[in-house]
């Protein structure tokens, strides 16, 4: 269950992989829609820690142009909707997340993204 | 039996079979949700305001379904996919990582509002390898520094553990504090030996103004005492099966007994006296 939400936070952790690291770009990638509920309370607590240009990137990645390509400063409800369908109702099922910098591979089965690294790349 | 962290690594030792029996044990279960509530607790997020949250080493969700009843979204990493896969089966709100938090998380800085963690970090106390990414003090390194990274200024981190002798405690604390964590050990029920909890209390960025709570005191919970039921039962047998036993023919007994069959009509009843139900006492 990789949602663009988490999807947003992530930036590799490979070791010496301190730039350009964000945001990881998706391959190969099937999406499964599961309605959420909407609370608007936490969206608006949220929407300061979201990279917005990275956010719309990868929306787009997935199929999904919804979003605005600048953050709107008025926020009212039938955006708010546009997110919360954007952040927490596209889930990633299968596929893989790529570095953009070091191109590790982050492969995602059944929903699970697989995060381990190998002892080499522990920073 | 031993420590399930002394006997193998988590992603092992977590396996299918233990994965499941370790969900649908109720005894568990209890345990897991009274820690998780009391992390909870620890963490003193603000009121009637959903949090995201990072469960660390989720599990198969049983704390953070708890998150979900109290309104939070949260994110769980774990290293053990058969917990996961349980985790995927109880269809959970919160996303799912599979991660070892020994190497560290990759996640961008002031993401969460708080994170929690039950019965985690001892495992983070044992070598698996020799290679040197694998020592316990560079694995609680890397893994302290980056939550401290991840969590927002101010906020909390509250990590319930079984450590086994103070060292452990000293290193693990010490660790956290040079990542730049503030705060404490919180420790409940002291006194008891089966209710004892150690919570790690951490902070972000105090400001001055937190302060480490103060552990719950008193041998055991009320819950406690619900759940081991029949321990006073057993008490009360044994008091009975030591106290000497007295005879239950005494002499109101006897009384009882003679005036029954006198309104019985019964003839021949021997007539009471001081001497009654008395002792016959060996003739000099």
């Amino acid at each position: 269950m990789v949602r663009l939400i988490t999807h947003n936070l992530l930036a590799c952790h490979v070791r010496g992989c301190n730039s350009n690291n964000f945001p990881l770009q998706f391959q190969d990638v099937q999406i499964g829609l599961r309605e959420a509920e909407f609370n608007p309370d936490f969206l608006r607590g949220f929407l300061p820690k979201i990279e917005w240009n990275a956010l719309v990137d990868s929306a787009r990645q997935l199929g999904d142009t919804s979003l605005p390509a600048e953050q709107p400063v008025m926020i009212d409800d039938d955006f708010l909707k546009t997110l919360h369908h954007v952040l927490l109702e596209i889930h990633v099922e299968e596929g893989a997340m790529v570095c953009p910098n070091c191109k590790h591979v982050y492969p995602i089965s059944n929903g699970i993204p697989n995060m381990l690294l190998a002892d080499h790349e522990i920073g | 039996m031993s420590r399930p962290e002394l006997q193998a690594p988590p992603e092992i030792y977590y396996g299918d079979i233990e994965a499941k029996k370790y969900t649908q044990n109720t005894r568990i279960q209890q345990i897991q949700a009274d820690m998780t509530y009391r992390a909870l607790e620890l963490l003193n997020l603000p009121p009637d305001q959903p949090a995201f949250l990072l469960d660390i080493g989720c599990g198969s969700g049983l704390s953070g379904e708890i998150l979900e009843e109290e309104g939070h979204t949260w994110v769980g990493v774990d290293v053990a996919p058969s917990m996961l896969e349980v985790a995927l089966e109880r269809e959970l709100e919160g996303d799912l990582f599979l991660q070892d938090i020994g190497q560290g998380f990759g996640f961008r800085p002031g993401s969460f509002d708080g994170a929690i963690s039950v019965s985690v970090i001892q495992w983070l106390l044992n070598a698996e390898t020799s290679h040197p990414s694998s020592s316990p003090p560079r694995r609680l390194t890397r893994f302290f520094t980056t939550l401290h990274s991840a969590l927002r200024n101010p906020s909390r981190a509250v990590l319930q553990f079984y450590p086994t002798s103070d060292d452990q405690i000293q290193l693990i604390t010490s660790i956290a504090q040079k990542a730049g964590f503030g705060g404490g050990v919180v420790v409940d029920y002291p006194n008891s030996k089966k209710a004892k909890k150690v919570f790690l209390c951490l902070f972000v960025g105090s400001g001055g103004g937190q302060q480490v709570p103060k552990g719950l005191e008193g041998e055991e919970g009320e819950e406690a005492e619900d759940r081991a039921k029949f321990e006073r039962r057993r008490q009360r047998e044994k008091r009975r099966k030591d106290s000497k036993k007295k005879g239950i023919k005494d002499r109101d007994w006897i009384l009882r007994k003679k005036e029954l069959y006198r309104r019985r009509g019964k003839e021949d009843v021997p007539r009471d006296s001081h001497y009654t139900g008395r002792k016959r006492r060996p003739v000099f």
